[in-house]
């Protein structure tokens, strides 16, 4: 942007150096943000991009350095400050009470605590003006967790603009996102340019960066590597910028199908809350292939998920392994008929913080022998078990012993990888497998499924990273409300075609067309 | 007497109400801390330390509404033991409230003894008196039954107006609702959960022990080791029964005092008097365990309620 | 608005805890309840050093007082047990007191006549029947819990409002003892249906011995069979533990039957032993104090044994003392109250430390 230099600098990040222990989080980071700029803040996961913005919005303090806005220096440490100050921050996991209204979300901390009313009206009056001058379509009486995902989105940059907000964050706004939808979003933001607001973008899918950003600042290991302009740069410079070499898109070798391993027979299930469920769903999961389901978050991948992992079963239909229909469906069911599940939230569903590395590795097998006789562990067994599996799966870790919480993402993924491929499953569930991973862990993780494929192995690979579904899928599906596209063999789909089915277009002729 | 009788007298309508307006306050209280998102287990005993707090200020010398607030105080200080251990620290609510239970009801016995070594029975105070509201209370039926009452009694049933008011209708009421829903959403504010949560808590503990204190100052004129019973439980019972709304929460209330009001009367009648007096005792737990599971179905419950939250806890 | 300002505080985990970080919290804890007690006794006009003295004493101090503090800890431990594996599995059973009442009820429906059997047949007999008892009747909450999603803390502790009155409907009915003066007690039981004692001349019965049984029994149950390990898995991640194939819903239920009768062997433990009749003030609170028991154990049933000795060496150091110097027992709960409190909030210190921020 000509003349973003001559322009009045808005935000100033001076040196800021936050360490947590031993781990240096951000390393002398400077940034400077000009009023009507969009500047991207580009770097992997664990590059130190949220610590940052953590420091700047005042959750936390940092060692050394200051932030200025609008030439002035923010208190460390005080979140109020930043936003009295017009900073707004649209985080990535939404920041939104479900049970309130949008003008309760949107009005939140906006008036003095200490007032014996609320001026509603005026409120009211004030986010429909918004609304009309960003399009920002959303009904403030709607309970939010009635609302779909890109509009609680919009209710979040409604928050930061009723707050008068001169300088937005946003935070990986369109992992959720469909494309349309990030295209309606990057509208806005051009239109808040536009009026003066000046943007940080924080991502790291670099064709969006080179979208919307006019400059691009580049984060690695909590340093700032390089900095340049979008116009006089390309994504392929960006992304050896980023991973600090020159990276090439893996190639990987299609697969050869072999006969369907899981079969749904037009599955239906309830809807959970806001979340729909299975559709009329038919879906076939062939020995040696990897099955790639795209779509955006919550639209019927974690029935999907459930229903393969045992912990639902179909309101209606058939599901069938190895061509015999289940009658009892639980996650040991699942087990037993050779289905290896990795599930969305390692944290919270696929292991016990508290839990040794020993407890967790033997989580799904402890109840039969080796691990157990008529009800008595068999703890040495156990833990020889969990020496291999640390061995084999290159796990950094002190021993058996250690409580899996003290593990890294990666380390606790490499675990979870041990104790469902170890008994050399027929079918594998991947869903979100390398979610918040470094690199190195992705392309292991990557490398692990790819193996298990060769192997013979069906694999179901859930993910909202386009990119990845694309890189490793032999066929592709979409989800979208709880309905499946057809099947999509690699490379007959671009982008762009995917993102329309992801909007949840074509469906019923998709259906028309599979009948 | 026809149980038709009963429930169209005017006294039985006036004793309902009189049993209803401690577990008024104290289930204002406690939804006010679980609206915030902490459960208060310490209501049994905060209820029971506002009873002697309140009933031994009268005692020595003080008035009957100093005494109401030194009895608030005192519960709004054992409310601040629990929310310092809860929230700031995030520790196990179930465990510190019944520690706090134990702690107001231990601290409130050894004050008593202390207080009054010698006697036997406890002695008696002068207690709120029956303040008939002019108009009103000449209201046939209606007015004896709800016009008749002590000023606790009113006092109790404005306080449901004030707390749905604060709640529903000012910013600080919003935060509150906010922080027991997503408190993740206030820190992002710039408002301060722990703030808000401890003074829901402290404040709500405050409600608790004036139910306590009305049992002592109100109902009765003295203080009885065990006479707040279960109480506290029963109003942990009303919140769920009231689906965490303070209009409710009364309803719900009233219509447990009604009951329990019924049952004392038909303990009376010839049919009561064939059937075991125990059973008669037993009937408000039994109801508070079928309103729990009427209402286990509904899902108004915060959904913050029992999340610990610490903005910098990684 | 200095209020909604906050104080700005973290809690930062620890990853290799020092030996003064995992020990000093608890040790400051004790010191702190120990000055609580100290300023509470000076309240009432009395020597604190005196005060503190005695209930060492009077806990420990002489053969008689050692037995009467093993005697006491007796039902202690078998209430800190079921409170231990309930809250495992993150069950919160709230409800021993009933389930004392429970096993108690079976003791003397069986034990005062009506099984004319021997001593090795009665006396299992008792101990089982009394354990299904106590199984029943957290077995309700259980299942509300299970089938319906209802609270366990509240239905179990208004159980205990409930149980109580039906057995003071019992002893003045069915139950009464004829003898009884109108007093609401039954009958007494037959000699075979009493615990023995351990050593003849010394005031401690077989129930000591059962309850330490129970304790070790436990712990191998948690440590060493696949049930234990669920139940820790249940309580640690209901989630992680469904999503593995782990029966949570059975896992509970389990856990509460174990739970229950656990809690009824201590009042099988104290009619059979002690009392030998039912009366309406069998249990001063034992099972409310189980709560206390297991978690000063850190729900570690091994520990459970060392904090009931504890606990009960207080009461019964309290009691003697407030005997000699008329400071109010009541001191013990305060002390028991403060230290539950206080240790619970040291054991979070020796895993995270504060930092201001």
């Amino acid at each position: 942007m000509t003349g973003a230099d001559t322009a009045q600098v808005v935000l100033r990040l001076d040196r800021i150096t936050k360490r947590f222990g031993a781990l240096t989080a951000n390393d002398a980071v400077s940034l400077s943000l000009h009023r009507g700029e969009v500047v991207a803040l580009l770097g992997e996961n664990g590059a130190g991009k949220t610590t940052l913005m953590n420091i700047l919005f005042g959750q936390y303090t940092a060692d050394e350095g200051q932030v200025m806005v609008m030439g002035r220096a923010l208190p460390p440490g005080n979140p109020r400050a930043a936003l009295e100050a017009g900073v707004g921050m649209v985080h990535q996991h939404f920041t939104l009470a479900d049970n309130l209204t949008v003008l309760e979300n949107v009005t939140l901390g906006t008036e003095p605590l200490w007032r014996w009313r609320s001026d509603r009206a005026a409120a009211r009056d004030k986010i429909a003006k918004l609304s009309a001058d960003f399009h920002l379509a959303v009904d403030p009486d709607a309970r939010v967790g009635s609302l779909t995902v890109g509009e609680r989105q919009r209710v979040e940059i409604l928050k930061a603009l009723y707050r008068e907000a001169r300088i937005l964050i946003l935070d990986e706004p369109t992992a959720v996102l469909t494309p349309q939808e990030t295209d309606d979003l990057f509208a806005t933001l051009r239109e808040a340019v536009a009026k003066g607001l000046s943007i940080v973008f924080i991502s790291h899918k670099l064709h969006e960066v080179m979208d919307i950003a006019h400059r691009v600042v580049i984060l690695r290991h909590g340093k700032v590597v390089a900095e340049m302009d979008t116009a006089n740069t390309d994504r392929h410079a960006l992304a050896a910028a980023m991973v600090g070499s020159d990276v090439s898109a893996p190639r990987v070798a299609p697969g050869t199908a072999g006969a369907p391993l899981l079969q749904l027979h037009a599955v239906t299930t309830a809807d959970r809350g806001s979340a729909p469920g299975l559709k009329s769903l038919n879906l076939a999961l062939r020995a040696g292939q990897i099955t790639g389901l795209a779509g955006v978050s919550g639209n019927g991948q974690a029935a999907l998920a459930d229903l393969i992992a045992g912990l639902g079963a179909p309101a209606s239909g058939r599901l069938d392994l190895g061509g015999a229909e289940m009658a009892q469906w639980s996650p040991r069911a699942a087990v037993e008929h050779g289905i290896a599940r990795i599930p969305e939230d390692r944290h919270k569903t696929g292991t016990i913080a508290d839990f040794s590395l020993t407890e967790n590795a033997i989580l799904e097998s402890y109840h039969k022998p080796p691990m157990s006789r008529a009800g008595w562990m068999s703890w040495p067994r156990a833990e020889a078990e969990t020496q291999a599996i640390i061995k084999g799966y290159d796990i950094r870790c002190p021993g058996p012993d250690t409580r899996i919480r003290l593990l890294s993402g990666g380390n606790m993924q490499k675990l979870i990888l041990g104790r469902v491929l170890e008994a050399n499953p027929r079918i594998i569930l991947a869903n979100q497998p390398v979610r918040g991973l470094d690199i190195g862990a992705v392309n292991y993780v990557h490398e692990q499924l790819l193996k298990a494929r060769d192997r013979g192995a069906a694999v179901l690979l859930i993910s909202e990273d386009l990119d990845e579904i694309m890189a490793l899928s032999d066929v592709i599906h979409v989800m979208s409300e709880g309905r499946l596209s057809p099947e999509f063999a690699r490379g007959t789909m671009t982008p762009a075609e995917l993102g329309v089915w992801m909007a949840g277009h074509g469906f019923d002729a998709g259906l028309a067309h599979a009948s | 007497m026809d149980i038709l009788d009963i429930l169209l007298s005017a006294s039985f309508w006036a004793a309902a109400i009189r049993i209803a307006s401690p577990l008024i306050f104290a289930t204002l209280g406690e939804l006010i801390c679980e609206r915030a998102g902490v459960l208060n287990l310490g209501i049994e005993g905060i209820m029971v330390a506002g009873a002697f707090a309140g009933w031994m200020a009268v005692y020595s010398g003080l008035g009957l509404w100093p005494g109401v607030a030194v009895a608030m105080v005192v519960g709004m200080g054992f409310g601040a033991v629990h929310s310092l251990l809860t929230v700031p620290f995030g520790l196990s609510q179930h465990v510190v409230g019944l520690g706090v239970t134990l702690l107001a009801t231990s601290s409130t016995y050894y004050a008593y003894r202390l207080a009054l070594p010698e006697v036997t029975s406890p002695p008696k105070i002068t207690a709120f008196q029956p303040w008939e509201i002019p108009l009103l209370s000449d209201i046939p039926l209606i007015g004896p039954a709800f016009f008749s009452q002590t000023p606790l009694t009113y006092l109790a049933f404005l306080l449901v107006g004030v707390v749905s008011l604060v709640l529903y209708r000012t910013p600080l009421g919003l935060a509150l609702r906010a922080a027991g829903e997503n408190p993740a959403a206030v820190a992002a504010q710039g408002l301060s959960v722990t703030g808000l949560r401890m003074g829901a808590v402290i404040v709500g503990s405050g409600l608790m022990a004036m139910g306590g204190a009305f049992l002592t100052m109100s109902a009765f004129d003295s203080f009885f080791f065990e006479m707040v019973n279960g109480r506290g439980w029963i109003c942990i019972a009303l919140v769920v029964f009231g689906a965490w709304k303070p209009g409710k929460a009364l309803l719900g209330a009233v219509l447990f005092a009604a009951f329990d009001a019924l049952q004392i009367r038909v303990q009376q009648t010839p049919l009561g008097a064939d059937i075991p007096y125990q059973i008669f005792l037993m009937t408000p737990y039994v109801l508070s365990i079928l309103a729990l599971i009427v209402m286990s179905r509904r899902a108004e419950v915060p959904a913050a309620l029992m999340v610990a939250f610490n903005k910098g806890e990684r | 608005m200095g209020l909604m300002r906050g104080w700005h505080m973290r809690l930062e985990p620890i990853a290799n805890p020092s030996l003064a970080r995992s020990t000093l919290p608890p040790v400051l804890a004790i010191a702190a309840t120990v000055i609580v007690a100290s300023l509470l006794a000076m309240l009432a006009g009395a020597d604190p050093f005196a005060v503190l003295g005695l209930i060492l004493k009077g806990a420990a101090g002489s053969k008689f007082a050692v037995l009467e503090t093993l005697n006491r800890a007796t039902p202690l431990i078998f209430t800190g047990l079921a409170v231990a594996v309930a809250f495992r599995a993150r069950l919160w059973n709230i409800g021993a007191e009933a389930q004392l009442y429970a096993g108690a009820l079976m003791t003397v429906v069986l034990g005062t006549g009506a099984l004319p059997w021997s001593a090795t047949a009665l006396l299992p007999t008792l101990v089982l029947v009394s354990m299904l008892a106590g199984a029943a009747v957290l077995l309700v909450p259980a299942l509300l819990k299970v089938r319906f999603g209802v609270d366990e803390v509240v239905t179990t502790l208004l159980f205990n409002f409930i149980f109580l009155l039906f057995i003071s409907l019992l002893l003045e009915g069915p139950l009464k003892d004829p003898m009884g003066m109108g007093w609401p007690k039954s009958e007494r039981l037959i000699a075979e249906a009493r615990l023995p004692r351990i050593v003849e001349g010394l005031r401690l019965h077989w129930g000591f011995a059962l309850a330490l049984i129970s304790a070790a029994l436990v712990w191998v149950i948690q440590r060493r069979t696949t049930l234990g390990y669920e139940m820790r898995a249940v309580g640690l991640n209901r989630e992680a533990a469904r999503f593995a194939g782990i029966p949570v819903n059975a896992v509970l239920i389990k856990t509460a039957l174990l739970s229950g009768g656990l809690a009824a062997l201590a009042g099988f433990s104290e009619v059979a032993g002690v009392k030998g009749s039912l009366t309406l003030d069998l249990s001063p609170g034992f099972g409310y104090t189980g709560i206390i028991v297991a978690m000063l154990a850190l729900l570690n049933p091994l520990g459970v044994i060392a904090a009931a000795l504890f606990v009960a060496g207080i009461f019964v150091g309290a009691d003697s003392m407030s005997r000699a110097v008329g400071v109010p027992t009541y001191l013990a709960d305060i002390m028991l109250a403060t230290a539950l409190l206080l240790m619970v909030l040291a054991i979070l210190l020796t895993r995270f430390r504060v930092v201001r921020e």
